[in-house]
């Protein structure tokens, strides 16, 4: 039994109320300065609100800071993770730099990617065509005039081949943005490591996977709503156990930014999407421990730079907090959020291109400070068409300068404690918690899908940021102010259309060279799994060893699964 | 298919905002849309993935005077002659096809060769692609 100690509990005493003294003090102090500011003149050309539109106060102090700050705050990984989530951050390890590339045929993307591991960068990302983020192969009717145009062209087990020529397998990191055929596009993957002879335990990357979003903001979509689940679903089981390196899932606000969202609704859409896999995953019986640790973020880094590292901080501690307290997660892997980040394609102009270096540099700070795992920092010129060499190696450099010429990896989370982003970061998880019951009056986030609702939020937001840009409440440099007149073009990449004829050959060949009985036999083993409701991955990775192609895959599951139809609207 | 409620004007300019191809990208086709609605038109939008068959097709059959295409895939050298080749076959060259996205220059300049309206890039203010159908309906079409 504890003492009573009336000394110590004197000495307590007399410091809450010195401290009561000094808060009453600052509570006078800032009425007083507020008594006096009031009548000050401000500019009135501007709104004074974050970038999402919400009011910022013109100070912030100590009495903004949320309840129990002292020891609510924590400590870079530990629970709940919102100073980081690794106890060392960039002292131990800095961010992984990955520029997202592809164009052309897969030889082409190839050599890019040589280029690019030359110059220092430490982890590869792929950005596929239309057609293949369709599901559609290059000599499909739907592909013409699109194969290679806005990143490479896969079809087969062939070009995923190609694309890794001369890259081991096991010793990159490869992060693939695909989702409505995801699940193909990773069995072509890991028949291609097979090829090249390596372990596939040792993979590492990430699939974007993440069809919720798609839905809501991508549109690269093939299936209905819950039978993509259930293939998303498949995938946490399958690669649990074969692929245990492998990040199965980005959940991503990016796109739904990217589409219009605020920074709120891009934190809060994303994080429900992540529950709402949490719970698909729980129904067909996996532990939440097994999947968990390999759910992977991914978001967008816009220009309001306080509100960006907030959103990113306050994204750390919701996950790691829901983990826990509802999903009764027990492994800390499965508390902690890790995730990528992108500067945000949509805030760059086509006016000025050279000023989009400024942007970027600005974000890539910010998703830095935010405790980002990995980044990718845009190209000046990607409003006007794919990024030039020169132009990626100086997005690259970008964040080589931020990474060793800053100081800023040196502290982690060295923004920590200021009275402004400790009260944004809690009132951007108070909204969150607004739009989540919001989320949640709408039946969930299937039903929220199925019915429009989420597109519509996005959209709505995206009008209002035209109509403040139109009206210049909000000005964007070189668009509606400090225009130029008269600017001289830059240089762009530009991509013939002799990737689409190199691909029909090839396609050509391919389909003439293969064992085409074999292929229909595991395209058929396929279509059973799926229509008995079992798990798709084993076959689907036959289907792709015996080189069935893109769309051959997508075909057989379409019979089995339906098409998704989009709610139209504006 | 989409349309807006009807315009009490007696005779509003009837625009299809269409998304061609595989693109998903529809923030500005919808921005564009409600701009032009809210300008007194009449929008029908699309939806996305629609071929170059489904908008010809559809701009015929909803009788519009304008066709609006959106596209940031880089196929645009594709997508445009090929609306247009189909709306001149189905003896309607008098609809204006025009439009917008990342497209270069050089390219907005052969489209425009090939019987295309003026283009529109990014960061265009909505007054301008209203202003320019307006002054184009007010030249080629009889109220």
């Amino acid at each position: 039994m504890t003492m009573y100690k009336p000394d110590a509990a004197r000495e307590l005493a007399e410091r809450i109320e010195a401290q009561e003294r000094e808060l009453e003090q600052l509570r006078a102090e800032v009425a007083h300065w507020r008594a006096q500011v009031d009548g000050l003149p401000v500019r009135t050309e501007v709104d004074f609100t974050s970038i999402s539109g919400c009011a910022v106060q013109p100070v912030y102090t100590a009495l903004d800071l949320p309840e129990h700050y002292l020891a609510g705050q924590g400590l870079p990984g530990v629970f709940p993770f919102l100073r980081g989530i690794h106890p060392t951050m960039y002292r131990g390890k800095l961010w992984t730099m990955r520029q997202f590339s592809g164009f052309g045929t897969a030889r082409d993307t190839n050599e890019r990617y040589k280029f690019l591991l030359a110059r220092g960068q430490t982890g590869l990302s792929v950005a596929f065509d239309f057609p293949t983020l369709m599901g559609y192969d290059s000599d499909h009717p739907r592909s013409e005039g699109e194969v290679g145009k806005c990143g490479v062209a896969i079809s087969s087990l062939l070009d995923m081949e190609e694309l890794f020529e001369g890259i081991p397998l096991d010793r990159v990191s490869t992060s693939m943005t695909i989702n409505g055929p995801a699940a193909m596009l990773f069995c072509f993957y890991v028949a291609a490591a097979e090829r090249q002879g390596v372990d596939i335990g040792k993979l590492q990357g990430t699939i974007q996977n993440d069809m919720l979003k798609e839905y809501m903001a991508q549109h690269a979509w093939i299936f209905p709503v819950e039978p993509a689940l259930k293939v998303i679903v498949d995938m946490f089981e399958w690669a649990s156990v074969h692929t245990p390196r492998w990040n199965t899932i980005s959940i991503s606000g990016y796109h739904i930014r990217e589409a219009g969202a605020t920074a709120a609704q891009e934190l809060a859409f994303t994080l429900a999407n992540g529950f709402c896999y949490v719970e698909h995953g729980l129904a067909r019986g996996l532990t939440v421990d097994s999947f968990a640790p390999r759910l992977s973020f991914f978001w967008d880094v816009h220009n309001d730079f306080f509100e960006e590292v907030a959103k990113l901080r306050a994204a750390r501690r919701i996950w790691a907090r829901t983990m826990r307290q509802k999903y009764g997660a027990r492994d800390p892997r499965s508390w902690q959020m890790r995730f990528h980040c992108q500067t945000a394609g949509v805030s760059l102009t086509a006016q000025q291109p050279h000023n989009n270096i400024v942007r970027v540099a600005y974000q890539a700070l910010a998703a830095v400070l935010g405790g980002t795992q990995s980044l990718h920092t845009n190209a000046l010129d990607e409003t006007l068409a794919l990024p030039t060499e020169e132009s990626v190696r100086i997005a690259l450099r970008t964040q080589q300068i931020l990474a060793y010429e800053t100081g800023v990896p040196n502290v982690a989370d060295p923004l920590g404690g200021s009275y402004y982003l400790e009260a944004l970061t809690d009132g951007m998880e108070r909204e969150a918690a607004g739009l989540f019951a919001e989320i949640e009056a709408q039946g969930g986030v299937v039903s929220a899908i199925e019915s429009g609702w989420f597109q519509r939020q996005i959209a709505q937001s995206a009008a209002r940021f035209q109509r403040e840009v139109e009206q210049r409440r909000r000005l964007v440099v070189g668009l509606n102010e400090f225009v130029e007149e008269a600017e001289p073009p830059v240089d762009t990449l530009r991509i013939g259309t002799e990737a689409e004829q190199t691909q029909r050959e090839r396609m050509g060949r391919l389909r003439q060279a293969r064992d085409q009985g074999e292929v229909q036999n595991r395209l058929e083993a396929l279509r059973r799994a799926a229509a008995e409701d079992r798990n798709v991955i084993p076959p689907m990775l036959e289907c792709a060893r015996a080189q069935a192609t893109l769309f051959e895959i997508r075909h057989v599951l379409e019979q089995v699964f339906g098409t998704y139809r989009e709610p139209v609207f504006f | 298919m989409v349309r807006a409620p009807q315009q009490p004007r007696a005779r509003p300019i009837r625009v299809l905002v269409a998304k061609p191809g595989l693109d998903g990208h529809d923030r500005g086709a919808k921005v564009v849309a409600a701009a032009l609605r809210d300008a007194g038109m009449e929008v029908i939008y699309t939806g996305l993935h629609q071929t170059p068959e489904m908008i010809a097709t559809a701009a015929v059959q909803e009788d519009v005077d304008v066709v609006g295409l959106s596209i940031l895939s880089g196929a645009h050298m594709t997508l445009f002659p090929r609306v247009r080749a189909l709306l001149d076959q189905a003896g309607r060259p008098d609809i204006l096809l025009t439009g917008g996205g990342i497209i270069p220059r050089e390219d907005v300049e052969a489209l425009e060769q090939q019987g295309v309206g003026q283009l529109f890039g990014p960061g265009t203010p909505t007054g301008d692609l209203i202003s320019y159908i307006q002054s184009w309906a007010t030249a080629h079409l009889q109220d």
